[in-house]
């Protein structure tokens, strides 16, 4: 994806002129229904019911986002989205590790340590990477409750590890795939071990990937709604669980601009990935559908 | 018995036999290339000695050692790879010592080796860089010093040099040379570059389609190929290889073949055998250089036979020229001095030495003894 | 074995360390994965309704999902859904691509806005959409105030239009990385296959249709199967963006399977449309894995 690489087409002026004219409409129509969720989420609800939402506030208050943070309504519970916040981050830090080491792991072995059938093998966890979900809710949610997991975070931490793992592999498999064999075998003939290998020579090389790895799976991780309804619906729901819980359930008025707020900070933390790591983002989302 | 032994060592994955019985036995200080066309079985041959890949049957022994089963890094080989090999986030310093360090060796000594190492090979000030910071030529250097640190027993060689530009390939082909006839380490070395092989080795085995085809001194392999294959692998441009049928003239055997103007010539051979191939056919190789203008003639010959032929193409290549020309109905080379005054296609009385002639039976495709 | 026996420990431990540590993944993905699907085929064949229950039914809950008008209109809603989600986002994203590669001023800051709902949850694209489509506050509420008395987009709550609103959500939400699959198509392309067929005298449009968009088959596989399975899967957007509603209209078979099972406590029915969804998906999917898997060898 270089921008370096001369592309030879010649385009007139028209053209261009509509070119331009097209690429910044279809901007507009990117960045508009986020623009409308920031300005309306700090106005006062009075300025949104009865003024346009495409005005700047004419009242600036930060008190939508307080309520959504501390106050709001939550289901039952005045918590605002608070703990659910932590409850995303104490589930979505311990699954993002695990599967990421699992697949680095997995990753240098299916790659370096390669044995009959190992494509089937990885077949197997990469085809469990496009499954509908729906289709292991129920034995899951079972188990879960076998295991005393239910409601609990550990219990998203082991259904995300689970389902992370194929596309974790996945990563570091092609990546490692193009790391040189010989610098494997000139290690082994050293006398490094397996476990030596990995560590001294793969591991050192291996933070582009690991990057990608982790926000592919931070992002997925984290905007999960359906084993979050499914195994953690009350004061264990993760973020995008509350988020809904709040849009959905408040009875009586409907602040809409707490509502944006709270799906604004819902957002933020995967937002920030993204700004700060698009690059990496990209490769991920690239890596996953188009391999090789 | 020899200080690297092979002894019918056979390789195959599933049901696909791709070595077979190879008999190689290797003496201390010896330089062994193995050499062949890509897919010949060369490249699986070193591995199974450094023990990257398995022995499916058979025995290969070091230093009255058997080796099969045996991890690689106890076997007391140190290899160096194509690619280099080297560990792109460890220092120069860190990648000589590293196999060192994970066989235990404590730190002075790790040291005092990687200084008289990086001095031998005139690596010291490169010591604390990356490998992504060095050329092709001293990322070879460093590469040998990893292998040199360990003091093997048997040093392998796995195309090392097929990844540096033509001159630098040549420099570091010399180099090579003078370390081994310092050190006289055993090696073991795998390219495809034939002039790699003559150059280097003090014994070639050639090989094709896995089997060893000869093994021998370099000018064994040159003057008396065991067979087809390794007249026309060995040497460029090729040996020319002419059909040609076996006549008895004055109770010498001769081969004749035919001209480019269609008319028959004789071409005495000095050995006595042939006589059992009168009126048969056979194929003659003839080496480029065997076929020059009369002055072009190694002095030292006793059968130089006068040809005369047309002039196909006539190629000055500096130090040679080559001329090709249609000799008994093939395309045939030789190759001349640069001055030898040769014309796009007039006849040339050309002559070929018989001494550097030998002879192939068609059918079994090997030499005739 | 014959080497087995004779290898040395280095060696021995080598063969077998890889396959021991690699087992407790591979476990995992046999249990949870695979286990659990074997687990849902059978219940699907059971009469299970607000528990697992083992009484075998053979075919009943097959056939009663498909006399079930719900079931038809989720998966006749899939079919609208799908078939246009993918249309458009391809459209879009192709055309994006093309526009963008043609030396734009900007493009680190475009590519970026156009890629960036990627990162957002459906929750959150379908609360932002939700608020933005309702008649009441959102785009026509903001049309009349600004004195286009007459406009009216009402689609959110009208039965026969809002599946068309979660396309346009969907739409929004994934269109930029199809941008992103088919621009990296586009720059993998050899530079002077382009120059050749310009010397050929091909104007930009046949240069696109002839040569570029034909290069490009395997960006359009790789989207098209991604956007599919995307789409079968779509759960959280509806809940978010209609709550599969008004009535029935934006039902889809993942809202149906989650209904049927957890609050309408028909688990055999739902279990069923699960194993169908699965089926849909893989009859796209293995054979698309397969063939990547197998290009790579």
């Amino acid at each position: 994806m270089s921008s370096v690489q001369t592309q030879s087409v010649q385009t007139g002026r028209i053209a261009r002129t509509f070119i331009y004219l097209f690429l910044l409409l279809m901007a507009l129509f990117y960045l508009l229904p986020f623009f409308i969720m920031v300005v309306n989420s700090v106005k006062p609800l009075s300025e949104i019911t009865g003024g346009n939402m495409m005005a700047l506030p004419e009242v600036f208050t930060i008190e939508p986002w307080l309520a959504a943070w501390s106050t709001a309504q939550v289901g039952v519970e005045p918590t605002g989205l608070r703990p659910y916040f932590w409850n995303s981050i104490k589930m979505v830090v311990p699954a993002v590790a695990i599967s990421t080491v699992l697949g680095a792991i997995n990753g240098y072995i299916l790659t370096k340590w390669r044995f009959k059938y190992d494509t089937i093998l990885f077949g197997l966890m990469l085809f469990s990477c496009f499954i509908p979900f729906q289709i292991v809710l129920i034995p899951m949610a079972r188990i879960l409750g076998i295991l005393g997991l239910s409601g609990s975070t550990y219990g998203l931490i082991l259904v995300h590890v689970v389902y992370g793992i194929g596309f974790s592999t996945l990563y570091f498999r092609n990546y490692y795939a193009a790391f040189p064999t010989e610098l494997v075998r000139a290690a082994q003939i050293d006398g490094a071990g397996f476990f030596q290998i990995f560590y001294r020579i793969l591991m050192p090389s291996s933070g582009p990937i690991t990057v990608v790895c982790v926000i592919w799976q931070f992002t997925n991780i984290w905007n999960d709604f359906l084993f979050g309804a499914s195994f953690a619906s009350g004061s264990g729901a993760p973020m995008t669980v509350a988020l809904n819980n709040l849009v959905q359930s408040s009875t009586g008025v409907k602040e809409y601009n707490v509502h944006f707020a709270g799906a604004i900070l819902a957002a933020l933390p995967t937002l920030l990935v993204y700004i700060v790591a698009g690059r990496y983002f990209v490769r991920g989302l690239m890596a996953g559908s188009v391999k090789g | 018995m020899g200080f690297l032994d092979i002894k019918n060592a056979t390789k195959s994955y599933g049901n696909v036999e791709v070595l077979h019985n190879v008999d190689i036995a290797v003496d201390e200080g010896e330089f062994l290339v193995l050499v062949g066309p890509s897919g010949c079985g060369k490249s699986t041959l070193l591995n199974m000695i450094a023990g990257l890949e398995d022995i499916t049957s058979g025995e290969i022994a070091i230093n009255d050692r058997v080796m099969n089963g045996v991890h690689p890094s106890n076997r007391n080989i140190a290899m160096v790879f194509q690619s280099y090999a080297l560990y792109p986030n460890m220092t120069v310093a860190k990648n000589i010592t590293f196999g060192l360090e994970m066989h235990k060796v404590p730190k002075p000594e790790r040291d005092e080796a990687l200084q008289s190492v990086s001095k031998l090979l005139q690596i010291e000030q490169l010591l604390d860089r990356k490998p992504g910071q060095l050329s092709g030529g001293q990322r070879q250097r460093v590469a040998m010093g990893r292998a040199l640190v360990r003091n093997p027993d048997v040093f392998l060689f796995d195309e090392p040099l097929s990844n540096l530009d033509a001159k630098l390939r040549v420099d570091m082909r010399t180099e090579i040379k003078k370390l081994h006839e310092k050190l006289k380490t055993t090696i073991v070395y795998v390219t495809h570059d034939q002039i790699e092989a003559m150059t280097l080795s003090t014994r070639i085995a050639v090989m094709y389609n896995g089997y060893v085809q000869q093994l021998g001194t370099p000018k064994e392999i040159y003057d008396t190929p065991e067979n087809l294959f390794v007249a026309t692998f060995m040497g460029s441009p090729a040996m020319n290889i002419l059909p040609a049928s076996v006549v008895m003239k004055d109770g010498v055997p001769h081969a004749e073949i035919t001209t480019s103007e269609g008319q028959n010539a004789l071409l005495p051979f000095n050995q006595e055998n042939m006589s059992d191939w009168a009126g048969k056919d056979i194929l003659l190789g003839i080496r480029p250089e065997a076929i020059t203008d009369p002055d072009g003639v190694d002095r030292k010959s006793k059968t130089v036979v006068p040809i005369s032929n047309r002039v196909g193409v006539t190629e000055p290549a500096g130090a040679d020229t080559f001329v090709t020309m249609e000799l008994a109905g093939k395309d045939c080379i030789s190759r001349m001095r640069a001055d030898a005054d040769v014309t796009t296609g007039e006849i040339f009385d050309f002559v070929i030495n018989m001494d550097k002639a030998v002879a192939f039976d068609p059918q079994s495709e090997m030499r005739i003894k | 074995m014959y080497h087995a026996s004779k290898s040395d420990f280095k060696t021995r431990l080598q063969t077998w360390l890889p396959k021991l540590v690699l087992s407790p993944s591979l476990a995992m993905v046999l249990i949870f994965v695979y286990g659990f699907i074997l687990f849902t085929v059978y219940l699907s064949f059971t009469d299970s309704r607000i528990l697992p229950s083992y009484g075998w039914v053979g075919w009943e809950n097959y056939n009663k999902l498909w006399r079930l008008s719900h079931w038809e209109i989720s998966l006749k809603n899939l079919g609208i859904y799908a078939s246009l989600y993918i249309a458009i986002c391809t459209a879009i994203g192709l055309t994006l691509a093309i526009f963008l590669d043609q030396k734009i001023r900007g493009e680190g800051i475009l590519r970026p806005i156009y890629l960036y709902p990627m990162a957002l949850s459906f929750i959150v694209t379908g609360t932002a959409w939700k608020w933005f489509l309702d008649p009441g506050i959102g785009l026509e509420h903001t049309m009349h105030l600004w004195g286009w008395e007459s406009f009216e987009f009402g689609w959110i709550k009208d039965r026969n239009l809002a599946i068309y609103t979660l396309v346009l959500a969907a739409v929004w939400q994934s269109s930029g990385f199809v941008m992103a699959m088919f621009l990296a198509g586009l720059r993998g392309i050899d530079s002077e296959i382009m120059k050749a067929a310009q010397i050929d005298g091909a104007s930009n449009w046949n240069l696109y249709r002839r040569i570029v968009i034909p290069l490009l088959r395997p960006a359009f596989l790789s989207a098209f199967v991604i956007l599919a399975h995307l789409a079968i899967k779509s759960y959280d957007l509806v809940i978010a963006l209609t709550g599969g509603g008004p009535g029935r209209a934006t039902e889809l078979p993942a809202t149906f399977m989650y209904s049927y099972t957890f609050t309408r406590n028909q688990m055999g029915i739902g279990a069923s449309s699960a194993v169908i969804m699965l089926m849909t998906i893989a009859a796209i999917m293995v054979p698309y894995l397969y063939a990547e898997l197998r290009e790579k060898k």
